[in-house]
């Protein structure tokens, strides 16, 4: 089907790249960073103003939920285009701008007519509205083709998008329309931010709410047909979402989102317009939406807060430290079954504790040992096993641990049940969980409640801050 | 400013229809200044519609409403006003105290950027609601009570006369409630006037000084003791105007547009 549409056009690539295959990558690369020819100039101040206005104008589309807004608008322009066009005789950009604002409004228009009137709901207006003023745009614009002036026109660059054909004209009404958006995200950003968070509230301070809105259209609709012919219809929407998408991953205030936004789309599409000069037969749009992919899967996986790989690495780190901790509390329970007569326990006695085989308590202990909570040596006494076994024994550090773990655990058991009211056989498997994030502060407010308990609800003694400092339990 | 005669609201035969069902039918009403008034009255009675009306955000089909003397467009500047809370995106990307700022906007003016001293008011007001603490977290992460005292800061930065709040005390716990409660008359004893829509009756007469009982038309208003009555509320409340809304919507042409009327 697509192709059947491409066929339609007589170009020779969709997406030509901008340089000449001819150089080395070398040349290519210091002909781009040195800007000593006029087409990179033009085509990496085109790419830059593209990916600061959408940039910025898709930061205040996503945080409102539109987000859809702009791909419907993208395809809505279309037959505006095509109208300038046919009234102009020519590719002239600002004919170009105002049919397509046109073609813009009146589909927004036609959306919120549909909501009203109807019992559509907006994704299906959206939809509506999309595809069949992009099947009208297509018929418009396979027409001029067929016509006489319409030839060689490059009409058909404004849906697949085409880096090369950038005029001096083309830039101006792209820094037009770049400075009108930069000019409502600094001089309007306080009426935006109340009617995009709360349009009521900001009804009735007065502030002309719908005329905001017709505003944020306009300028999203500048951006949208600006970007038009550099990435085409398909992708402008994807100038808009992913830098947005990817500011938010980031940070969630108003102000920071607008600025990663735009410098991320800036970002993109000066990377994707070097990438495109380097390599040959790369077209630029479909290249700088995959660098904007790419930053975007970058935040998402290695933002230092917010990341995947972060969050899955602190989760790891606290499984580990509970597991750590469940262990220094079983050597615990273990020596206080024996009253603490002795001051070691063996691996087996500890397996058993913890219900794990053999091979899984060595693995913990190793691991206490790694971390110095505990040391191994054999057993000196007179026992009649062979081969002795290996016995466990707690350094200071892991004593104050298994202590501070168990009277966390018995102290809250003794909070559920004598401030919260639970019974007695209720509290254990909260309490697991519990203990291991009660912070001291936290700690120290329940002993203050409770009046220094000595005994939890099963007649156990919690371990006191004493019995930590001293080493031994009496 | 003399209050005999402009009082801080009036409202004249004011009927409101959603997609031509009538949902206020001459409306005439008079709130007196420093006075904490209730609207209560069953879902579906017109209360939000009746605040949103005032507020200009729903078009009227006839009537006037005068607020301070004034037309109501011009008096806007005086008026505070507390939506519901689910007319709102939580997960915007706004912190505490933005919102809050927000309630200086309107003396900040287009164009210029909110100032020191509001944000020393923002803080001021965040404190009396004891949500301080919370300045910097992103309004989406707090409990529904807490955000209700957010919108209630913002309404406070305000610093308007007349306050029209819609259901705030939806959603709250009975100690954040009493605490709103505490906050409301100590705004009245300021001389301010507060119109408040409340959902429940059985707190109704403790909470108000005066009460306006509505149920698409008025059926009382007035001081408490005169207008929280067995037989008034049964007329508001029960059945006998069941008729009246029978064929008021007949009349309309229009069977089931209760979703429309009382959600939106």
């Amino acid at each position: 089907m697509a192709w059947a549409i491409l066929s339609l056009f007589t170009f020779p690539l969709h997406g030509e790249q901008i340089s000449a295959p001819s150089d080395s990558l070398l040349e290519r690369g210091y002909r781009f960073l040195t800007l000593s020819d006029e087409s990179v100039r033009m085509v990496l101040l085109g790419t830059v103003l593209m990916g600061l206005s959408c940039g910025i104008m898709g930061s205040l589309i996503v945080t409102r939920r539109l987000s859809l807004f702009g791909d419907t608008l993208s395809h809505a322009v279309l037959p505006g285009v095509a109208v300038g066009f046919l009234w102009s005789h020519s590719k002239d950009s600002w004919a170009i701008l105002a049919g397509a604002t046109l073609a813009g409004f009146l589909g927004v228009a036609l959306i919120s007519l549909l909501k009203k009137t109807s019992r559509i709901r907006q994704d299906s207006a959206l939809g509506l509205v999309l595809s069949g003023f992009y099947a009208l745009g297509i018929c418009m614009l396979t027409r001029i083709q067929k016509m006489e002036f319409g030839n060689q026109s490059g009409i058909d660059k404004y849906l697949f998008g085409q880096v090369v054909g950038l005029s001096s004209t083309d830039l101006w009404t792209m820094a037009f329309s770049f400075l009108l958006i930069l000019a409502l995200s600094i001089f309007l950003y306080k009426e935006m931010l109340v009617a995009g968070f709360d349009s009521e509230y900001a009804r009735s301070i007065g502030l002309p709410v719908d005329f905001l809105q017709y505003l944020l259209w306009l300028l999203l609709a500048f951006a949208v047909i600006t970007s038009l012919q550099i990435v085409g219809v398909v992708l402008v929407s994807a100038l808009l979402v992913i830098p947005a998408a990817t500011a938010t991953l980031i940070t969630d205030r108003m102000r920071p989102i607008l600025i990663w936004s735009g410098l991320l789309g800036c970002m993109a599409a000066a990377t994707g317009a070097f990438v495109s000069f380097l390599g040959s037969q790369l077209p630029t749009g479909p290249i700088i939406v995959l660098v904007s992919a790419s930053f975007f899967l970058s935040v998402l996986f290695f933002h230092h807060r917010n990341g995947l790989l972060f969050k899955w690495f602190s989760s790891r780190n606290r499984n580990h430290r509970i597991a750590l901790e469940n262990t220094l509390k079983a050597v615990y329970q273990e020596l206080e079954s024996i009253d603490f007569q002795k001051e070691s326990v063996s691996v087996g006695q500890l397996a058993k504790r913890r219900r794990a085989s053999m091979p899984q308590a060595h693995r913990e202990v190793s691991a206490l040992v790694e971390k110095q909570y505990a040391t191994l040596h054999a057993d000196q006494s007179d026992s009649p096993a062979s081969p002795k076994p290996v016995l466990i024994s707690l350094t200071p550090k892991g004593w104050g641990t298994a202590c501070r773990i168990v009277r966390n655990h018995r102290l809250w058991e003794l909070y559920l049940t004598n401030e919260a009211r639970y019974a007695a056989d209720h509290v254990h498997d909260d309490a697991e969980k519990i203990e291991h994030v009660l912070g001291e502060e936290t700690v120290r407010r329940i002993e203050r409640i409770l009046s220094n308990p000595r005994k939890d609800p099963h007649g156990k003694l919690i371990p006191s801050q004493r019995d930590i400092d001293r080493g031994f339990i009496s | 400013m003399n209050p005999s005669d402009s009082k801080p609201l009036e409202i004249h035969d004011l009927t409101v229809a959603y997609q031509r069902k009538p949902v206020l039918y001459g409306v005439d009403l008079e709130v007196s200044e420093g006075t904490l008034t209730g609207i209560i009255g069953p879902n579906g009675a017109g209360k939000s519609t009746l605040i949103k009306t005032i507020m200009g955000m729903v078009p009227s089909n006839g009537g006037w409403v005068k607020i301070f003397g004034k037309s109501a467009k011009k008096s806007y500047a005086r008026v505070g006003y507390v939506p519901q809370r689910e007319s709102v995106d939580w997960d915007f990307p706004v912190s505490v105290l933005d919102v809050v700022l927000m309630g200086r906007y309107g003396h900040v003016g287009w164009l210029k950027r909110v100032g020191k001293k509001d944000r020393i008011i923002a803080g001021e007001c965040l404190e009396k609601v004891n949500m301080l603490p919370f300045a910097d977290r992103q309004i989406g992460k707090l409990s529904g009570g807490q955000q209700q005292r957010v919108f209630l800061a913002r309404a406070l930065a305000q610093e308007s006369d007349l306050y029209l709040m819609d259901e705030p005390l939806v959603g709250v716990d009975a100690v954040t409630e009493k605490a709103i409660i505490e906050l409301l008359r100590e705004l009245k004893n300021q001389g301010k006037t507060l119109l408040v829509v409340h959902h429940d009756l059985s707190t109704a007469k403790a909470y108000f000084d005066q009460l306006i009982l509505l149920n698409m038309r008025l059926i009382a208003s007035g001081e408490v003791e005169k207008t929280f009555t067995r037989d008034l509320l049964q007329k508001t409340y029960g059945g006998r105007l069941t008729i009246f809304t029978e064929v008021a919507d007949q009349s309309a042409g229009v069977r089931e547009y209760e979703k429309e009327t009382e959600s939106s």
